[in-house]
Formats: structure tokens, C-alpha cells, sequence
């Protein structure tokens, strides 16, 4: 340990601290404008310079970079210091434009605070000052030069932290500016415009364009709430001017590190004040076929009654109800009680039937649950290996992808296993591009490179699982060769890759849609689970199996029991007891018999099995695999009824829509994927007569007759509680208290004095013993053919969020990635005569659609991939709705096409 | 859009010097070498493939004058405007070969892509003041019309080899 004096007041730290973090330690404040945490000091703009004396020597340095050494004494308020700071600010003012009154970062400008803090009102050096021009290239903010003081913390922060280094000093001297490329314009480059930089800038160098619309100081209160769009569940605070949010801010949370992305920062509240959103209750007029305004009465009323009637004629099985994996934990727990008190019928689903369905069952048959088992936090910090599997976090959870980048940039080695050259595959030690649909194949030749290493962990098999005996045989058929010929690698490669995990002491496992859309998906993700229990990287930090979830709540929906086969917190249907238990808490008998999984509801729908249907904030018609299947079967039911914000596709079809309301206009909770329970706060309302979701469902069910009070989401969450045992300590209370204090609360949280469970199968599988699952490799459903001749996967872009219903709102992000393509292989390309950004027309057997072609080595020849997200091309018309035979998801990354030029 | 060539030799000279990232500058060099100067779009080309980012391979660039991301022409003629040449009247050596060939500080080069004119600060031949140098050659003790007549004779054909 180190001792020194710091204003007198003495201080002891450990080696290797700087003056700025010893001071920081006894909170003496010494001003920074270039000082970032957790990066190496860049040094450069001089403000934080102190007087250390020690042995008789006295010296000015940066303390920033200065290390402590024994015996310092520094003073850093002296009046030498003092002055030095006065001369280096009226330094800066020199080539800074000083406009404050106009400056959109005024009130809100580190340079005018200590400017005003150290009496510095204009700079004594006044004369040329750098007139580079204005770039406002960037859909979301400018760059002016005149402002910026090139302290680098834009630059430090895209390529230490985000880890994408899309931007750094160009020129040199007097013309330094910060650019993106030669042509200096900040939208040809690699940025991904999260603005990270921007709120990084002290000074207003870099600012949103929106903030042209208010002042800081105008702002009438922050909100912190949680992400909407993907699981990583990063933390912001909501700005609110006049009743609308007008920005959004960072907050440290738990998952995102002060991180977000552009869709989080920039597409997070234009949609919920669009215009575009339905603000009454319609009904729809079957002789005009168009829908009318109805008072909530009316609609509820006619709600109510067509159920009851359709219960009362076909049965409670021939009612579905649908939560939203986007709404609040509290929304889905009413939603499924719904259907289950008053349909009568375990027909309640949510849309992880078509993204991550498969790892809920796969985990829970294999480990006993069904979620990720590592916070991410630890996945990216601790790990020496990390094995990405169909996976491209850095568009599909890009705060994740940060993280990921960042622990590259510290040494940890990268395996990546996808079909595409994804961003991180340029990044990874090894990039096993193989064939789509072929993941059991892969996961089986590493175990068998891995057996016959001798890396597998004896004891962990020994003491911990069950099923070895039986998977050993089964991989030893899985040779490199084979897989190699099967998967469309490099034997080496695969071989190499087993080594590089086996041996790492701590390698997570993080895989996406990749894995589990496949008609063997299950298969696939009990693969993962196999691969991990060989070599005992389960129940300890940096390790685990991690499905990194797809949407914001899609978690909670699983948890909160929109399953057919589970009441909340995964009690079976099935299991003995559970129907008694929720029957005496509800207080009406409930249905003994398992659902029917979303997937099957559709073609129920067609045969008359379902008649009435229930969708709280889905778009089937736009996201369901086989589009023209789907409306056959809207069309068929006897009474669909819709609960939305927005005239979506699927609310064509409906019979009756009710108006709820955002997640800026409501309290409760997501889940992220990491398990982590976070609060969303009332923001704002919106006028109109939209009504609290929870609201339109409780009236619902007192209309149809069962008794239910009108609670908070606070009293909802209790309820959950009392009758869910992992959400059992979980309470909004808590969750606001200075004890959990905006880190959330990871299940199982059983009681109030849990703190939470970070790592899960910490010496015991929440299933007991492991299991091993036997999988052998299956085929894709549908291989390509000649006439049909190549393979088509379908993924998300960056910019984009599922449906576009809330990133469609943002305009800038249309402006960047507005309408359909299709990526295809050069030499496929050149086979059909196709040119890069030729329309093209994309066929399958069950439909056919116009797209643009990009053609590259993306894919490998015979594969494309397409986004899902718009209107003018989806491929949701093409692709194949052939269903896993465990959790019924559909094979959204296989099926085979025909493309030709338009 | 660059010629195919272009990459094609980006790629000769990226496997001469490695691709990795400590070859920027040889690589950079060798590009402007074959070119006389460095196109972007062929810049972006190689930072991907070297392992650098775009953003770092263009601070590079631009933190050294000798770089240019501007085609130059066939001539580059380099006015010495240090210390010494300047006080010995190199600006109206500039000025007249400005005035000769219709280019000025913001325009640099001629439209028949012959010639090139800037200044830089020492050539390190200040017993030499005022000097220019075409390419690679130096000339020593300039005039106006000892320049004017360079542009002649190099127009001339009788110039030097701009290898």
C-alpha cells in the first residue's frame, strides 16, 4: 500500500492507483474534461493538473495519468494550480466558439462550468480559430467543430468502450478534427449512430439534433425506466418537456454499463407519441367492412359476450388468448389468468413460441431451467473463451455485442459459429461459417473432438449429470470428416475449436435464433447444454449456457406463464398439485388439459378447432412464418379481437381493437435476459381514450363473470408473487429501494431477504442431475431442390426491431435501413446473371415476393439471408412453418427459394 | 469506383509487407508510390484487410502532409517556403507558376492531370534559396522565369522521367 497526503488529508491506496482515483476515494473533486472510467487516460486536455511535492522536489502533472507514489503530497487547489487551470481553459477558449446563448449545449457544457467555477469569461488569446465546416451527415446528431475541444473522449469511447472505432482524429495541429473517413462526412463511415460519443462530449461538439427542441434546464423531470426493444434490458432515464419525452439519457445499469444503442437512445419514444396510434375502441362494421368508433363499453360489452357465447357452444378449448412479450411482466400474468378463469382453456401463448420457445424447453429438460444461466456482465468480463452460436449480437443486442467487443480487446479468445460473415466473425479466432440447420451436427463433432482429447471433465460427468454412457456412443460417429462434409467446414477448424473451449478455464456459451429456429431447434439448444456439461462449464462465473433473449420481456412472458404447458414460473400443467394450487389462489376451477401452442393455433383456426382468438399486442401476419396460411386462418375464427397501439397487419383482421397503452405511459416490470427483473416507469400520457392495459383486461374478466379487482401493477406484482416461488421476494417496493437500487432482481429470488440469483446450477442442476440428450442430426425440413435451389435464413438488421412498429415511428432509422434486401453469393449472383442492388424476385412454395439483391461473400453459395422487418418484401411469405416437435417453433432459418431477376 | 486493378495491386503490395497492422504506413506509401497519390475507397480496402479501422487508417493518413487522398498530376512540383526561401523570394516563384499553369492555393493541380504545385516548408537545401523540386529533382536558386521556363521545358517533353 501506498500512503500520501491529498489537501492534507492522508490516503492510503494500493499500487498502481492515479492521484485522480486516490482523490476520487476520499471524494476531493478535480475537474476533467478528457477522463473517461475504466479507459487509460488520454492526458490531453490538462484540466485535472495538481502540485505534488515529494522529497523536497515539487512538480505539476495531470493527475489522470500520474500514479501515486509514497510520501506525495498534492495539493489540488493550490494557487499555482488555480492559475494553470485558468490558463489552460482560456487555452481552450481560444479555438472554442463561444455562443452559449445559441449553443444547444448550454446549461449542459462541462467547458462552461468550469469556465464559470474558475472566472475564465473569454479567452485573452483571441484570433484564427479552426473553421472546419459543420458535419451533420449523421441522421441523429452534428458534429461542429468550432466547439470541439479534442479531448478525445468521443474517440476513447467508440473504440475502448462501444469497440467499434468508427471515428478518430484526423489532420494534425491547429486542423485536427474528429472524423469518420477521408471524405470527412461522419455517414460514410462504420458508424452504428449510437450516439455513445455524443454523450460522451463535454461540450456541444456533438449533439443530438433533437436537441434543438428544448434546453436541459427545461426538462421537468427525468424517468428512469427500461429498454423496450431488445432482452438486454439496458437502463435510461426518459426526459420529459411539457408532458412529451423529449430524449433519452444512459443510465449504469446492471446489463448496458452506461451503454446504449441506436435504437435504445434514438427509436425508444417517437412511437409511442406517433400520431399513428389508435387513441378509441373500434369496432369492425361487417357490411362495410370498415371499423367504427365504439365507446369502451360497447366494445367490452361485445368482447365479453362473443366469448362467453363461443365457450358456451364449442367449449373453453376453442378459445385462445396470446400475451405480448413486449408488455409488462404484470400485463402477461393478467393476460394468461384471463384465459385461464374465464376461457377455461391452458390455450394462452406468447410470441417466444417463435424465437426462443425452444430454449425454455430444450434448458429445462436438460438443466432443469430454462434461461440463461450467466449474467452477461460476467460472460463478457470473466470469460478467457467465449463460443457464440447463431448469433450476431452486435445488430440483434448491440449493448451485448459492445461487451462481447470490449472483452476481445482485452485478449479473450472468440469462436463463432454462424452461417454469415457477421461483424464479430472478422473478430473471432475462429469462424466456423457453416451450412444453416446444421448446429446438432457441429455441437456432436466437437464433443467428439473433445472425448477423444481426453478434455472432457470425469468428475463433473461423474458427480453431476446422467446420460453420459448413452451421448458418448452417439458422437462417436460424429468424426471432424463427417461433420466437416455435413456442416460445410474445415475439419482443422472444428477440431481447434474443441480444443480452444475444452481447455479454457472459462467459456460461456452465447447463442441466438440461430440455434433455436429450426424444426429441430429443441435438439439444438439441448446440444449447447451437452457441449457445456462435458467439459463442467456450468454453475461457475464466466461459464453457462446464455440464449441471449429476443425481446424486451420475452423472458417474463415465459415466466409469467402465456405458456400452454405452464402457469407462471414454469409449474407444469401437468405436475400434480399445480392446477389445485392455482385453482384454490384463483378461486375457479381451471382447465386439467395442456394448450395449444400458438403455432397451432393457426391451422386450428382454419379446421374450426379455435374459434375465438385473444392478441394482445402481436403481428402474427407480419412475424408468423408462411403469411398467406396465417390470414387464411384470422380469416376462418368466428371472433378475433386485438388489444394494440398501432392498425397493425394483423388489425385488419380484427373484429374488435382495443387501444392500450406504451411502456412509457405505464408502471411495472421486464425481465431481461439475464433474468434480471427491472422496473418501467410512468413517463408521460398520451392523450385519448387508450386505457391502461391491466385495466382492459380486469374489466374483461369481471364481464365475464369472474371477479377480479381492480389492482395497481404494484398489487399485481405481489399476486405474482405469492403465487410464483422464484418471484416470490420481488416486489416494486423492493425493486425501488436503496437495497436493490436500479440493479434489478435476477429469479430465482424466492423470499424478501434473497438478494437474487446471479449464476444458476451453482452446485446442483436446478433438475437435480444433468441430462445428456441423445441428439442425433436431423435434416432441415425443407432442403434445397432444383427448382428451388437455395437456402434462405432470416435474421434481424441493427437498425430494426422485429415488426418496425416501433422503430418504423423513427424516421431517421427508415432514412437509414428503410426497405427490404435480400443478401446473396457472388457466385450465385454471377450463375443468374444478378447485379449488386438489382431487384430480384424471391420465390419458395409458399409465396413470392420483390426484393433488392446485395450481393457479396456474406453467405456462403447457395445460401441467402433476408430481415424480416419490411412491408415491401417479407420474407415471412416465404418461409417454411415446419414445427420443432418439442416447443412447435418454426423453421424461420431454413427453407429453400428460387431467386431470379425482376 | 475503382478499377479492379487497383485492388488488384492494393493486394500485391498488402502481401508484400504482411497484412497486419504495424504495415500501414509501407502499405500506404507503396500505394501512393504506384499512384502518386492514395485513393480512398482503396485505403478503406486495405485498413479492413490489415486489421485497422477506416477511422484510424485515415488519421494516419492525414496526420502526414506527404499523403494525399487527391489524384496529383504526372509533375509535383514542391516550392520550398521555409525561412530561407522565403526571404529570398520563393512566394513570387509560386506566384509565377501559379500565374503559368492557372492554379491556385485551393486549386493544385491542372485538368490535364501534368502538374501538381504546393509548398512545403524546408527541403533542406537552404544554401540552395530559393528551391523547388519536380519529383524527385531539386532546382536550385529559382526565378520566376527560370520557373516559368521548367514548365516549358517539361511541357516541351524534354523533362525529366517522373519515375
Amino acid at each position: 500500500m501506498i500512503h500520501l497526503t491529498i489537501d492534507g488529508i492522508p490516503v492510503e491506496v494500493e499500487k498502481g492507483t492515479t492521484i485522480l482515483q486516490a482523490a476520487k476515494q476520499i471524494g476531493v473533486k478535480i475537474p476533467t474534461l478528457c477522463y473517461l472510467e475504466n479507459v487509460l487516460p488520454d492526458g490531453s486536455c490538462r484540466l485535472c493538473v495538481v502540485e505534488v511535492t515529494n522529497n523536497g522536489r515539487t512538480k505539476f502533472d495531470t493527475a489522470c495519468t500520474l500514479r501515486c507514489s509514497e510520501g506525495d503530497e498534492v495539493q489540488t487547489m493550490s494557487e499555482k494550480v488555480v492559475k494553470y487551470r485558468k490558463e489552460t481553459l482560456d487555452l481552450l477558449l481560444s479555438d472554442h466558439r463561444v455562443h452559449c446563448f445559441s449553443c444547444e449545449a448550454n446549461g449542459d457544457c462541462k467547458l462552461q462550468d468550469y469556465c464559470f467555477e474558475y472566472g475564465v469569461e473569454k479567452t485573452s488569446f483571441p484570433g484564427e480559430m479552426n473553421n472546419a465546416p459543420i458535419d451533420d451527415t449523421n441522421k441523429f446528431f452534428t458534429y461542429d467543430p468550432s466547439l470541439c475541444i479534442l479531448c478525445h473522449r468521443c474517440v476513447n469511447t467508440c473504440k475502448e468502450i462501444v469497440g467499434r472505432g468508427a471515428i478518430d482524429t484526423m489532420n494534425r495541429g491547429f486542423q485536427s478534427v474528429i472524423g469518420a473517413h477521408y471524405k470527412n462526412t461522419w455517414n460514410e463511415g462504420i458508424c452504428e449512430s449510437c450516439g455513445n460519443c455524443v454523450q460522451a462530449c463535454p461540450t456541444g461538439a456533438l449533439t443530438m439534433k433533437r436537441r434543438k427542441k428544448y434546453r436541459p434546464y427545461q426538462i421537468d423531470k427525468k424517468v428512469l425506466t427500461t429498454c423496450p426493444h431488445c432482452a438486454t434490458g439496458c437502463q435510461y432515464y426518459v426526459l420529459v418537456k411539457d408532458g412529451k419525452v423529449v430524449d433519452t439519457e444512459a443510465y449504469n445499469g446492471p446489463s448496458n454499463k452506461g451503454l446504449l444503442c441506436v435504437k435504445g437512445r434514438s427509436g425508444s419514444f417517437d412511437f409511442a407519441q406517433s400520431p399513428e396510434r389508435i387513441k378509441y375502441p373500434l369496432i369492425k362494421n361487417h357490411e362495410t367492412g370498415e371499423f367504427e368508433r365504439a365507446t369502451w363499453d360497447e366494445a367490452l360489452d361485445l368482447v365479453a359476450s362473443k366469448f362467453m357465447e363461443i365457450k358456451k357452444q364449442y367449449g373453453p378449448d376453442s378459445l385462445a388468448g396470446f400475451a405480448c412479450s413486449r408488455s409488462p411482466n404484470e400485463d402477461i400474468y393478467m393476460v394468461q389468468k384471463m384465459v385461464r378463469t374465464c376461457f377455461g382453456t391452458n390455450n394462452t401463448d406468447n410470441c417466444a413460441r417463435v424465437c426462443h420457445s425452444a430454449s425454455v424447453a430444450g434448458l429445462y429438460m436438460t438443466l432443469g431451467s430454462g434461461a440463461m444461466t450467466n449474467p452477461i456482465e460476467d460472460i463478457t468480463k470473466n470469460a478467457d473463451v467465449i463460443m457464440l452460436v447463431g448469433s450476431n449480437p452486435e445488430e440483434a443486442h448491440p449493448v451485448v455485442g459492445m461487451q462481447i467487443r470490449q472483452a476481445v480487446k482485452r485478449g479473450c479468445k472468440l469462436i463463432v459459429v454462424d452461417p454469415r460473415d457477421i461483424g464479430l466473425a472478422k473478430k473471432a479466432d475462429i469462424h466456423l461459417k457453416l451450412k444453416p440447420g446444421t448446429n446438432v451436427a457441429f455441437a456432436n463433432g466437437i464433443m467428439h473432438v473433445i472425448i477423444e482429447e481426453g478434455l472432457q471433465d470425469d468428475k463433473f460427468i461423474a458427480e453431476r449429470t446422467e446420460g453420459y454412457d448413452k451421448i458418448k456412443e452417439i458422437v462417436k460417429d460424429y468424426t471432424p470428416e463427417k461433420v466437416a462434409e455435413i456442416c460445410h467446414i474445415d475439419p482443422d477448424d472444428l477440431r481447434k475449436a474443441a480444443i480452444m473451449y475444452a481447455k479454457a478455464d472459462r467459456a460461456p456459451i452465447i447463442y441466438c435464433l440461430g440455434v433455436t429456429e429450426h424444426s429441430t431447434g429443441t435438439e439444438g439448444v439441448m446440444s449447447m447444454s451437452n457441449m457445456a456439461m462435458l467439459v463442467g462449464k456450468l454453475g461457475r462465473p464466466g461459464c453457462g449456457v446464455n440464449p441471449l433473449r429476443g425481446q424486451n420481456n420475452v423472458q417474463g412472458a415465459c415466466d409469467m406463464g402465456a405458456s400452454p404447458t405452464d402457469f407462471p414460473g414454469y409449474q407444469k400443467v401437468t405436475a400434480p398439485g399445480v392446477v389445485e394450487k392455482f385453482e384454490k389462489a384463483w378461486g375457479v376451477p381451471l382447465n386439467h388439459n395442456v394448450g395449444t401452442h400458438a403455432t397451432d393455433v393457426f391451422p386450428k383456426a382454419i379446421t374450426k378447432e379455435i374459434r375465438g382468438l385473444y392478441i394482445y399486442g402481436e403481428d402474427p401476419v407480419v412475424t408468423d412464418p408462411d403469411t398467406s396460411h396465417i390470414i387464411k386462418a384470422l380469416k376462418s375464427l368466428d371472433f378475433f379481437v386485438l388489444q394494440e397501439l398501432f392498425m397493425t397487419e394483423t388489425a385488419q383482421y380484427a373484429d374488435v381493437i382495443l387501444p392500450g397503452v406504451s411502456y412509457l405511459e405505464k408502471e411495472g416490470t421486464f425481465t431481461n435476459t439475464e433474468r434480471r427483473v427491472q422496473r418501467v416507469r410512468k413517463a408521460i400520457t398520451v392523450p385519448g381514450e387508450m386505457r391502461l392495459d391491466t385495466d382492459i383486461i380486469i374489466d374483461l374478466m369481471n364481464r365475464m363473470g369472474y371477479p377480479q379487482p381492480h389492482l395497481t401493477s404494484a398489487e399485481i406484482m405481489d399476486e405474482i408473487a405469492s403465487v410464483t416461488p422464484s418471484f416470490g421476494g420481488i416486489s416494486h417496493a423492493r425493486l425501488d429501494s436503496e437495497e436493490v437500487g436500479g440493479k434489478g432482481l435476477q429469479w430465482p429470488c424466492p423470499t424478501k431477504d434473497h438478494p437474487g440469483t446471479p449464476i444458476m446450477h451453482v452446485g446442483k442442476f436446478s433438475r437435480g442431475l444433468g441430462w445428456f440428450y441423445p441428439a442425433e442430426y436431423v435434416p432441415s425440413a425443407e432442403l434445397p431442390d432444383e427448382e428451388y435451389p437455395i437456402i434462405l435464413m432470416t435474421g434481424r438488421i441493427l437498425y430494426h426491431y422485429t415488426t418496425r412498429a416501433m422503430t418504423g415511428k423513427t424516421p431517421e432509422l427508415m432514412e437509414i435501413e428503410g426497405h427490404s434486401f435480400i443478401e446473396m453469393n457472388i457466385v450465385d449472383a454471377e450463375k443468374l446473371g444478378i447485379k449488386n442492388g438489382d431487384r430480384v424476385r424471391v420465390s419458395s412454395r409458399r409465396g413470392s415476393i420483390e426484393s433488392t439483391a446485395r450481393v457479396g461473400t456474406k453467405t456462403s453459395p447457395g445460401e441467402s439471408w433476408m430481415p424480416f422487418h419490411f412491408p415491401d418484401g417479407n420474407a415471412n411469405w416465404l418461409t417454411n412453418a415446419a414445427l420443432d416437435k418439442y416447443a412447435r417453433i418454426p423453421e424461420y432459418k431454413v427453407c429453400a427459394i428460387k431467386i431470379e431477376k425482376a | 469506383m475503382l478499377d479492379q486493378s487497383y485492388y488488384t495491386k492494393a493486394d500485391e503490395i498488402m502481401d508484400q509487407y504482411g497484412r497486419k497492422p504495424a504495415s500501414l504506413i509501407p502499405i500506404m506509401q507503396e500505394i501512393q508510390g504506384a499512384y502518386r497519390y492514395l485513393p480512398g475507397e482503396l485505403l478503406s480496402y486495405v485498413a479492413d484487410r490489415i486489421g485497422v479501422t477506416e477511422a484510424k487508417a485515415f488519421s494516419v493518413a492525414t496526420f502526414y502532409e506527404n499523403f494525399s487522398f487527391d489524384a496529383k498530376g504526372k509533375y509535383v512540383i514542391k516550392v520550398c517556403d521555409g525561412t530561407a526561401c522565403h526571404v529570398r523570394k520563393s512566394m513570387p516563384v509560386l506566384e509565377a507558376l501559379y500565374a503559368k499553369l492557372g492554379l491556385s492555393k485551393t486549386k493544385k493541380t491542372t485538368d490535364d492531370m501534368m502538374f501538381t504545385v504546393e509548398t512545403v516548408s524546408c527541403l533542406g537545401a537552404c544554401g540552395l534559396a530559393p528551391t523547388m523540386m519536380v519529383n524527385e529533382d531539386v532546382y536550385p536558386c529559382m526565378t520566376p522565369e527560370k520557373a516559368a521556363a521548367v514548365i516549358d521545358q517539361l511541357r516541351g517533353g524534354a523533362g525529366i522521367d517522373p519515375e
